[in-house]
């Protein structure tokens, strides 16, 4: 890895370690008394190792010019590996508190796995760690060969990939300590925040420095979304996280919003990360790696443009349905639920345009487990943003919110659609990056699509059980006219479910488990290809649409 | 329409502020106004601030992710009036930096929970959940009764509260402190200054039982005892509140 830096590179990572060590350091000093002090440590430690590395590399000969011919891909290798590594821990975390529902004493009597603490390591190690990492490195990946570009900052790419998985460390450890801000998907502190704003503005320029020299007359779809998630993610980010810390030596800090103003912040932020986050870097993995695998151009150059700014404008408007019969004000909850529904005409174009390509291509579905995790995802993107629309429906949302069936809403998006594609992208890249001819094993990703698909199913179905009979149970009334269910009686009810629901992630985390040993196997054992160029897949030209 | 769009998407520049401009309106629209239209939040002249020792307990709540199973928020539906009180109202919830509204209910919401259930109830229910009501899937926190609560940052709370909105006094700041131990030993001098500075009725109590010991037990108890109790708002007709 350091091998391949320029000597100029060297010495900025030299420049930019030093400075993290100072940094923690400083945290370390002065963060006496609270979680402050352990990351002060932590980043102390990391960065001091940071450097060994560095200094050890620093006298290598210089790298190959010849390299500048090819990709930049080694971050994104790294990439791939650590969002597998993430899904794995963010998984496991998944099952546990599954299971701490139908059992509560699972925690073992300590502080640092009670379910508040474990559940944000759940949503954060799957959604930033497993999610985030499959992003950049599917982005970087995507618009070096959208754009017949390499990547120019070397350097740049690794302080991305690197300081983004420091930010996720950041945040769980915090959990397990206490550390957090209490926003639902923007829990790290203060601290944290300022790192990810750092870490972000790198990504933006890297992206727009490749696009400037990009040799396609055109940016390709999958580049607008990228696009869409780096810069509307770091609007959201960084109006939620306004906050004023007690001090510069502690970890805690204060929302400058308060109230009904910092719900609809709050919302706008969760259910934006939602939509850019989980949702438009997702669509622009699917606009290339499903078209590739297919060997199909995109049905619709025109569907794309319609849903990409119908996704874009209208999803902004939605997260007050998150808020009805609350005490926000109604005319809010209204432009919410308005918006909530027509923003089915553009998810429904794009899971259409997905489908749509695979025309021409089922016989590979059928074939091919990966193009089917490609399929299915579509399939579940579909489904999902209709229940989104729904469930947004005010009427509907008074059955169905604080619900299970909230849960399990976001679990056919978060299984059925984001780690699936995920997973067909990782699955159709990692031949090609590792230079293989295939996966190690095509039997194992079979394995790998059914464990997913009836995890989902199962985890999906419970929930909607659960939640349904929860919403049921606390609006229903004697004949007499009086409230029939006390609480703990939905409680009582929700066991079988709660078992179910653990038992489908623990299929889901199956799964993603063969997929990592699948991988490995496929880096050290797997052939390569015959022939360096048949490996490589086709260039953004033959994947513009075909009118 | 297409053909302008063939244009913009050469240039990275263009497509980058187009994204900027489309994702922002939503946003102005809906958010900046709750900030300006002055009906968003009611007017409640008893609404109280919270106490430091309150203050503590909160962030208690947030450390343990609290929010992440019960809600704080009270729907207008006619079951959660009947089940757990008035509906909430906006003005309720004007000092909590961050909103603790929450989205999901495993456990019941708590809005309203502030003088339900004794100490002693809420004391052993957090020891040990189960032994209160056998149905209950929630974790035990003995640790809270163990872990003295930290006092010696609690002007720097009130004050970053302060910096935020929260109105404060200096002498509420300065004698956070002393505060936080006087409402929970009713026979100490320092009780006094307490209802001095937050009024008559706050609760000065022993609330994990033992008032020789400050712990993070008082706190939390403290807190789950004044949900829904920082003003009478919620009780009072809505047209009253409207005026």
């Amino acid at each position: 890895m350091i091998a391949e830096l320029t000597r100029g590179e060297r010495q900025a990572a030299l420049i930019i370690l030093c400075v993290l060590a100072f940094t923690g350091l400083l945290m370390a000093g002065f963060g006496r008394e609270s979680a402050l002090d352990f990351h002060g440590a932590l980043v102390l430690a990391l960065s001091v190792a940071g450097l060994f590395a560095v200094i050890r590399g620093y006298y290598a000969p210089p790298p190959d010019p010849a390299r500048l011919r090819e990709y930049f891909d080694a971050p994104g290798r790294a990439g791939i590996l650590l969002a597998m590594g993430w899904a794995v821990i963010g998984m496991f975390f998944g099952v546990w508190v599954a299971a701490l529902l139908a059992w509560p004493d699972l925690n073992f009597d300590s502080e640092f796995t009670s379910f508040g603490r474990i559940r944000p390591i759940h949503t954060t190690g799957v959604i930033f760690g497993f999610g985030g990492n499959a992003l950049i490195a599917t982005s970087f990946y995507v618009m070096q060969r959208t754009s017949r570009a390499r990547i120019r900052d070397q350097l740049g790419a690794w302080f991305v990939l690197l300081g983004y998985n420091l930010f996720c460390l950041l945040a769980v450890t915090g959990y397990a300590l206490g550390v957090t801000q209490s926003k639902e998907y923007a829990e790290p502190e203060w601290y944290a925040d300022l790192w990810l704003v750092v870490v972000w503005v790198v990504y933006f320029a890297i992206y727009l420095r490749t696009l400037a020299h990009r040799k396609e007359p055109h940016i390709y779809v999958a580049n607008w979304y990228y696009l869409a998630f780096i810069l509307v993610v770091a609007m959201l980010h960084i109006v939620n996280n306004l906050a004023f810390p007690i001090s510069l030596g502690s970890d805690k800090s204060y929302s400058l919003f308060a109230g009904v103003q910092d719900a609809l912040t709050e919302w706008w932020y969760g259910h934006n990360a939602v939509a850019f986050f989980l949702t438009s870097g997702f669509l622009g993995m699917m606009y290339y790696f499903l078209p590739v695998r297919a060997g199909r151009p995109i049905y619709s150059y025109r569907m794309s443009i319609i849903s990409f700014w119908g996704i874009t404008f209208m999803y902004m408007w939605v997260g007050s349905h998150h808020l009805h019969y609350t005490a926000l004000p109604q005319w809010v909850q209204t432009l919410g639920m308005t918006f909530s529904i027509v923003l089915l005409v553009p998810s429904w174009g794009s899971a259409a345009n997905a489908l749509l390509t695979l025309n021409g291509a089922w016989h590979k579905v059928r074939d091919d487990a990966t193009l089917r995790f490609m399929m299915v995802s579509a399939v579940f993107y579909g489904l999902t943003t209709f229940e989104g629309s729904f469930l947004a429906i005010r009427s509907v949302n008074s059955l169905s919110h604080y619900t299970d069936w909230t849960v399990g809403h976001v679990h056919a998006g978060a299984l059925g659609w984001v780690a699936m594609i995920s997973f067909g992208a990782i699955y159709a890249s990692v031949p090609w990056l590792w230079k293989r001819e295939r996966m190690y094993s095509t039997r194992l990703v079979e394995a790998h699509f059914w464990l997913a698909l009836g995890g989902t199913v199962v985890y999906v179905v419970a929930m909607w059980n659960s939640g349904i009979i929860q919403g049921l149970m606390w609006r229903t009334y004697t004949e007499s006219g009086t409230l029939a269910y006390s609480f703990v009686d939905s409680v009582a009810a929700m066991h079988p479910y709660y078992i179910a629901r653990a038992f489908g992630g623990l299929l889901f985390l199956t799964g993603a488990v063969i997929g990592c040993v699948n991988i490995a196997l496929t880096i050290r054992h797997a052939p390569a290809p015959a022939a360096a160029a048949d490996a490589e897949p086709p260039a953004a030209g033959q994947l513009q649409p075909a009118e | 329409m297409f053909g302008l769009h063939q244009r913009l998407e050469r240039r990275t520049l263009a497509l980058s502020l187009a994204i900027i401009v489309a994702a922002s309106i939503g946003g102005l629209v809906e958010i900046a106004p709750l900030f300006t239209i002055h009906q968003t939040v009611e007017d409640a002249p008893d609404m109280r601030v919270y106490t430091p020792l309150e203050l503590a307990g909160r962030n208690i709540y947030i450390r343990e992710g609290c929010y992440a199973c019960h809600s704080q928020m009270i729907r207008t539906l006619r079951d959660e009036v009947e089940r757990y009180g008035p509906y909430s109202l906006a003005v309720e919830s004007k000092y909590d930096h961050p909103m603790l509204w929450g989205s999901k209910r495993t456990g019941p919401d708590l809005a309203r929970l502030g003088g339900k259930y004794s100490d002693a109830w809420h004391v052993a229910h957090l020891e040990s959940p189960r032994a209160v009501v056998p149905e209950s899937v929630m974790p035990a926190y003995r640790w809270l009764s163990r872990n003295p609560l930290r006092v010696s940052d609690l002007p720097a709370h009130l004050r970053a509260q302060k910096a935020v909105g929260v109105p404060y006094s200096d002498a509420m700041i300065a004698h956070a402190e002393q505060d936080a131990f006087g409402q929970s030993a009713p026979d100490s001098p320092q009780a006094a200054g307490v209802t001095a500075r937050y009024g008559e009725a706050t609760n000065l109590r022993a609330f994990d039982g033992r008032p020789d010991r400050l712990t993070e037990m008082d706190a939390l108890v403290a807190y789950l005892q004044i949900l829904g109790r920082l003003t009478d708002a919620a009780h009072r007709p809505v047209a009253a509140v409207a005026r």
